[in-house]
């Protein structure tokens, strides 16, 4: 894949805000039905004028901190013009040749792989409103619009051309959104949360853009499908021309938009009813940084001495470190980290949940109880794994759970006793396995296993009763 | 009328009905929408001491543009022909906090692009002088309103001289306050980095009471600077500069140097010229047509506003809506601002003209480090006949002397100096940022000048 060149421009919604990006509208709309969530300054009435949200700059300030961006002394915002339905003023308040910040870095992992993926410019805008087509939007006959949206504080964060393969640009957007995440701006479960623009070429031919791709799996498709076209197309010996393409998330294919010639001249020019505004004062009241991925696995290696391994995956979702911090004060780390990563995150993929979620659905301290009664070996580990599928389930508290299901394990001396028992009242199986057929010892196993109701602990078990056959 | 000669009226609610007699009986066509009933019953309200305030029973009439909740407010547009706000403009906001009375949204052009009226959807507003005459624009209606005893003071707006103008051609006062004194929201924006709101009246005082209601702080404008006004009577010596530059017709300047050599007697009068003001106009026209181009763009149809049933794509629906709704001055400029920011021109034409902008306020700057106010005559001729500017160039020509202003945010008033044939000429007083205090006063001591030697 050297020969393809992806650029990245990705669109943030900082949607954890309280407020609009111009007025004071409150952001938390995705629940609401439309148009509840509005004023005159995002439905964009004729005399209403925009108040600049200071706390979405300082969430786009952290932003470009956490890229490494060098950030502009001022902010000053630019009128893009365009006519469409769902842009109630007829421009959008963005920022052009003055942007929050330039360049900024991110390094990714690909299979393994650490690589810098450079930025070109971040910069702050307000998202449009929405458009609804009943049906879709080829059958509908007419289109409905939201404006709960208009004037959502959005951030474009633009990536220089230096990604070799879809893959690298999906380890882009997890990082990224990763980081998000961390600075505490950003929800990705919110729909329209990230939209990104993708930009693709393949050497020697035009630059293609992919417009509005919607998720992270979309981003990925819509690349492969395009270089797949694009190789076709080269195959066959013709020429790729610059042009917009749109994707089809249903289909997973690019559509033709509009060529190079009919590109919009948007006419931007200095936003008059905004004053421009000294980033160096807004910078304090942003003050330090919190823990970033990278600080934080380092710090989770030294302060609980788990591995590289384990402390890389913890610190791809702040809620899991968090999780697993909260578990790691009353039981021994290491083993809190096999847990969290290799039981407890996969039950919660199973389910399509993270672990925002288990925080409500199995906090933290209920599951360090229940991972000492393993520690205490009061329940096994079989008992562990169905105490956490069924809390997830059907809620309840732990030690109810353990109890309704039976499942406290038996101490070994009770255990020793009904091995005891088996050999003195299964004399077959037991000559079976003194000639030589070990196999035997599964069936007496099993008749302790019946015995207690399945508490024992069927490896315990079969040690107990191989020794007591020596 | 003075506020004086309302307040000696006997009652308040008998002189409201005799002016909403008298505007419906006028042939001035001042007024868009008068507010008939709401009036009579701030009088009455008045009458039975309900209602306070320093404008407390003062009849105001408040420009089309500028918002009014449950009020029609049109910008004299077909575009906004039913247009009902939702909101009232922060100076709408402090009239009726102050008690005024609103007694009607006035005439003027359309979305303020012209200096006549003439390009009101509504027609043409007259001059009170010469029926026969425009009053001026782009706030005839509230000038004329003035001059007529339609009202007792007005809110205008002014962009490029759509106040001084109108003052200027109906003999009355009218100022442009510096730029961010006066809070814009609610004015619907014609180019915003130009304009303000200010008063219009029939003397000095009154002016002066209606800025001190409308300036002040409002955060809902990030452009205002939060200062308030207040008038304050001084005297001293003023050092005048006559604006070289800002030229008029002979008659008009005859009676303007009549009164500079009046001044003379009183005060340290020198000409002075500024290089830059000849690039004013261009620079004015490209930067308010660029803004224009911008702020027009959401009559689309959709929201508010003129609309039809349509089919078709997007594109043409919103395209038709506004070839039907917007009158031609206003698509011309649509047109022209929309080409000085399109890629390739913007170079050329919108930084170019940024770049006088900043020349034009350096060399105010460095004139009123030596003089205290600047004077020229406010228009260049007299009031004009009804449909004698033919073409839109000679249209734009007559704002030459009041754009520089607008372009550097300084204040300035027109105040009537006297008349040649009939017709009143006005004099346009340029002060320092945020010195409306010193324009006032000067503006008072050209009166007396005038009055000590009959005008």
């Amino acid at each position: 894949m050297e020969d393809v060149t992806i650029g990245l421009e990705v669109h943030v919604q900082l949607n954890k805000l309280k407020t609009k990006l111009f007025c004071s509208c409150p952001l938390n709309y995705h629940d609401s039905p439309p148009n509840t969530h509005v004023c005159p300054v995002c439905l964009g009435m004729p005399g209403a004028m925009p108040v600049l949200n200071k706390e979405a700059v300082k969430a786009a300030i952290k932003v470009a901190m956490a890229l490494n961006a060098k950030i502009q002394q001022t902010v000053v915002f630019d009128r893009k013009n365009y006519f469409y339905p769902d842009l109630p003023k007829g421009f959008q308040i963005s920022q052009y040749d003055r942007p929050l910040a330039f360049g900024g870095y991110v390094i990714v992992d690909v299979d393994g792989v650490e690589k810098r993926i450079d930025l070109k410019r971040i910069h702050i805008e307000e998202d449009p409103g929405k458009l609804y087509y009943k049906g879709s939007i080829t059958v509908a006959k007419y289109s409905l619009i939201d404006y709960n949206r208009s004037g959502a504080p959005l951030l474009e964060i633009v990536t220089e051309p230096v990604m070799k393969s879809p893959k690298e640009a999906r380890a882009f957007l997890n990082k990224l959104r990763i980081l998000l995440e961390y600075l505490d701006v950003f929800d990705p479960e919110l729909e329209g949360a990230m939209r990104v623009d993708a930009n693709v070429s393949i050497a020697g031919g035009g630059r293609v853009e992919i417009k509005n791709i919607s998720s992270f799996k979309g981003v990925e498709k819509a690349l492969n499908y395009e270089i797949m076209r694009q190789r076709n197309l080269i195959k066959m010996g013709r020429k790729i021309e610059r042009e917009t393409r749109h994707f089809d998330e249903a289909q997973s294919i690019t559509v033709s938009l509009r060529s190079k010639e009919e590109e919009q001249d948007y006419r931007y020019f200095p936003e008059p009813d905004l004053v421009p505004i000294n980033v160096e004062e807004l910078m304090k009241e942003v003050g330090k940084l919190p823990e970033l991925p990278e600080e934080k696995k380092e710090r989770l290696k030294a302060q609980y001495g788990i591995s590289e391994n384990y402390a890389k995956v913890l610190v791809l979702d702040p809620k899991m470190s968090d999780y697993f911090e909260i578990v790691a004060k009353s039981v021994n780390a290491k083993i809190a980290a096999t847990w969290v990563v290799d039981v407890l995150r996969g039950e919660l993929n199973y389910r399509g949940w993270n672990f925002l979620k288990c925080f409500e659905k199995f906090p933290p301290e209920e599951f360090s109880k229940l991972l000492n009664y393993f520690l205490e070996e009061k329940i096994t580990e079989k008992g562990v794994v169905e105490v956490l599928r069924t809390k997830l389930d059907q809620g309840g508290k732990v030690e109810e759970i353990v109890e309704k299901k039976r499942l406290f394990a038996i101490p070994k001396s009770e255990i020793l006793n009904f091995c005891k028992e088996v050999i003195e009242e299964n004399p077959k199986a037991v000559q079976d396995y003194y000639s030589g057929k070990k196999q035997a010892i599964n069936f007496l196993v099993g008749q302790v296993m019946k015995k207690t109701k399945g508490r024992a602990d069927p490896e315990e078990t079969a040690k107990i009763l191989s020794d007591l056959l020596k | 009328m003075k506020i004086s000669e309302w307040r000696s009226e006997e009652s308040c609610y008998e002189a409201t009905a005799k002016m909403l007699k008298r505007i419906e009986k006028s042939e001035l066509n001042a007024y868009i929408t008068v507010c008939k009933d709401d009036a009579l019953k701030l009088a009455e309200k008045y009458e039975k001491r309900e209602l306070k305030g320093k404008l407390a029973g003062i009849p105001v009439a408040v420009k089309d543009n500028i918002t009014t909740k449950n009020i029609r407010t049109t910008c004299a547009s077909k575009m906004l022909l039913n247009y009902l706000p939702v909101f009232d403009a922060h100076v709408v906001e402090r009239l009726k906090q102050e008690g005024a009375i609103i007694i009607g949204k006035t005439n003027m052009d359309e979305f303020s692009m012209g200096t006549t009226t003439e390009t009101s959807y509504f027609g043409v507003v007259k001059n009170p002088y010469d029926l026969s005459r425009v009053a001026g624009g782009s706030s005839g209606g509230s000038a004329a309103a003035v001059a007529a005893d339609e009202t007792v003071l007005a809110l205008g707006t002014d962009t490029g001289g759509s106040i001084r103008c109108p003052a200027s051609f109906c003999g009355i006062y009218g100022l442009k306050p510096t730029y961010g004194l006066v809070s814009r929201y609610g004015l619907i924006p014609y180019a915003n980095s130009l304009e303000q709101i200010g008063p219009m009246a029939s003397c000095i005082e009154d002016l002066a009471l209606l800025l001190e209601v409308i300036a002040g702080k409002d955060e809902r404008d990030s452009t205002n600077v939060g200062k308030s006004f207040k008038f304050q009577r001084s005297f001293k010596d003023f050092k005048v500069g006559v604006l070289k530059d800002m030229g008029a017709s002979e008659e008009v300047m005859e009676k303007f140097n009549e009164v500079v050599d009046k001044l003379r007697k009183n005060f340290y009068v020198e000409e002075v010229s500024l290089q830059s003001l000849k690039f004013a106009l261009a620079s004015y026209y490209i930067i308010a047509m660029s803004e224009a181009s911008s702020n027009l763009a959401r009559y689309d149809g959709i929201r508010y506003g003129y609309t039809e049933e349509l089919s078709g794509s997007w594109t043409e629906f919103f395209s038709k809506i506004r070839a039907r709704g917007f009158g031609e001055e206003v698509k011309r400029r649509i047109l022209l601002g929309s080409f000085a920011l399109s890629a390739g021109y913007y170079g050329k034409y919108y930084l170019k003209a940024l770049k006088v902008r900043k020349l034009i306020t350096e060399d105010f700057k460095k004139a009123f480090g030596k003089f205290d106010v600047l004077i020229s005559p406010t228009m260049p001729s007299l009031p004009f006949k009804i449909g004698e500017l033919k073409d839109p160039l000679t249209m734009y020509m007559a704002d030459v002397n009041t754009v520089p202003v607008n372009l550097a945010g300084l204040p300035a008033l027109s105040m009537p100096i006297g008349f040649v044939k009939g017709l009143p000429v006005g004099l346009q007083v340029i002060g320092n940022y945020f010195e409306e205090n010193t324009i006032l006063n000067f503006a008072i001591e050209v009166e007396k000048t005038l009055d000590s030697s009959e005008r």
